[in-house]
């Protein structure tokens, strides 16, 4: 267990590499329920929404879900968020641990009139059940009912409401495979837990770490807060150019995204394998003819692909040339290799 | 709970040291210290014929999660290096104290041996870290 935004959180079960191994070719099964839920309702809701997002809000249908930055006026990442529509003046944005707070206070100060902004993190848990078996599992449950069905047929970035202590299924997730994200009330996220590992234990289901979490997301190469994304990063530099909507009226960091598009962005998240067997780790720097160009966002062993990986930012005007990493002391060589390091499947 | 096998001697650091009867000396890390580096994927080390110097790093350990120094416990000259763990280095992690040891050396000073702990020592020194 180990101590993350005041929430103490299982780093892995059962060892990272085999439970990382079961989300790719059967399912694991994620607590995740410190992530926040904040909900917005009423008549300006949408319009809230649509101005702290960079993403179209505006767009969403019943029942979707889209994944959005939301920006400082700078065009740094203050977040990355799921918003949930339930319908034209019901939304629920998920938003990392580490931010809540700051969110929900920066959120409040931007309420459209008739806007009301509650925040559900402590109410609800939140279970993510992902991989290539995760449907035929959540199928089997009967502590979600009927939605559990429904849930199980949804298109990629749809998600069912549930009634009572159910809140929302939606097929969603981190992990780059097949997956769902269920919401349920945190009195029966223990229930659930344990009826799923036992409903999917003959398909191959077991419990799967933070740990595990970290080196899926990795491998598919999706932004992690703190890491690839943070207020000096923008969502352009991150590689996320297609979640900024540029045609939209106005966002919050709108008018500094259009100059760096202009402009051309300063640094670029880049792929690299390292060609020795190190680990090139966050914080490590980059450089290119002996000169400090970048850094290591996030660095690992990747267990799907057997590889020391890295996702670096480094400055524009280096990506093209030779890169090295420098590990205790020591440049190692990296190679720029095309992102992502492995191709999801969560669409398919 | 880690186990510690009596008859060696452990670092602070929680490498392991075994006596052997030609006198040389195998290093490894404890049942402890795998377990709480979790699945290990490189392991850099020193090759035959180097100095190693007590308590001074000789290698590094890579796991998925974090990488950590390899200190030695004592002093004297490689003699043979565990070439199985390049390619398999989740030895260390299913055998620490026998398929996964990580260097052999020619003692310098058995005198040294003194300095380190015993299973006991160390069996209270890993239940401060908890």
């Amino acid at each position: 267990m180990v101590e993350f935004a005041g929430w103490s959180m299982p780093v892995q079960y059962d060892g990272l590499i085999k439970e990382h191994e079961r989300v790719r070719t059967s399912a694991g099964l994620f607590d995740v329920s410190h992530m926040g839920e904040l909900f917005f309702a009423g008549p300006g809701a949408l319009a809230t929404l649509d101005r702290l997002a960079t993403n179209d809000i505006a767009g969403l249908a019943d029942g979707q879900v889209l994944y959005t930055p939301l920006c400082n006026p700078g065009g740094g990442v203050r977040d990355d968020v799921l918003v949930y529509r339930f319908d034209a003046t019901h939304f629920m944005m998920v938003v990392n641990a580490a931010n809540t707070s700051k969110i929900r206070a920066w959120a409040r100060e931007h309420l459209q009139p008739g806007t009301t902004l509650e925040d559900r993190t402590e109410a609800i848990a939140l279970l993510a059940l992902q991989g290539p078996r995760s449907a035929e599992i959540l199928r089997r449950s009967r502590l979600l009912g009927a939605v559990a069905a429904g849930a199980a047929t949804l298109p990629y970035y749809r998600f069912l409401a549930g009634e009572g202590d159910v809140v929302a299924v939606s097929r969603t997730g981190y992990s780059g495979e097949r997956g769902f994200e269920i919401y349920v009330a945190a009195a029966r996220a223990a229930a659930l837990w344990e009826e799923l590992l036992v409903q999917g234990r003959d398909l191959g289901l077991g419990p799967a770490g933070l740990g595990a979490r970290d080196t899926l997301r990795f491998e598919v190469a999706y932004c992690l807060y703190g890491n690839e994304l943070g207020e000096d990063i923008s969502p352009l530099e991150a590689g996320l150019g297609w979640t900024v909507k540029m045609k939209k009226p106005d966002f919050i960091g709108k008018s500094a995204l259009a100059q760096q598009k202009a402009d051309g962005v300063p640094r670029q998240l880049l792929g690299l394998e390292v060609e020795e067997r190190v680990i090139a780790r966050s914080g490590f720097e980059v450089r290119s003819a002996g000169a400090a160009v970048g850094r290591v966002t996030s660095g690992t062993f990747a267990p799907t692909l057997g590889r020391s990986l890295a996702l670096a930012l480094v400055q524009s005007t280096a990506v093209a040339s030779p890169l090295a990493v420098v590990v205790r002391g020591r440049e190692v060589p990296a190679r720029r290799v095309p992102l992502p390091f492995h191709k999801p499947s969560a669409n398919a | 709970m880690p186990y510690i096998p009596r008859q060696l001697k452990y670092t602070q650091e929680h490498e392991w040291v075994s006596l052997e009867e030609d006198g040389t000396a195998t290093i490894g890390i404890s049942d402890f210290a795998q377990s709480e580096l979790g699945d290990i994927v490189f392991v850099e080390l020193p090759e035959e014929g180097d100095a190693l110097v007590q308590m001074e790093s000789f290698g590094t350990i890579e796991a998925v999660k974090t990488v950590s120094d390899l200190f030695a416990p004592v002093s004297g000259e490689v003699v043979a290096v565990n070439k199985q763990l390049v390619d398999t280095p989740t030895l260390i992690n299913e055998s620490p104290y026998d398929d996964g040891w990580l260097v052999k050396v020619r003692l310098r000073d058995p005198r040294e041996l003194e300095r380190l702990l015993t299973a006991e020592q160390y069996n209270e020194r890993i239940g401060q870290s908890d």
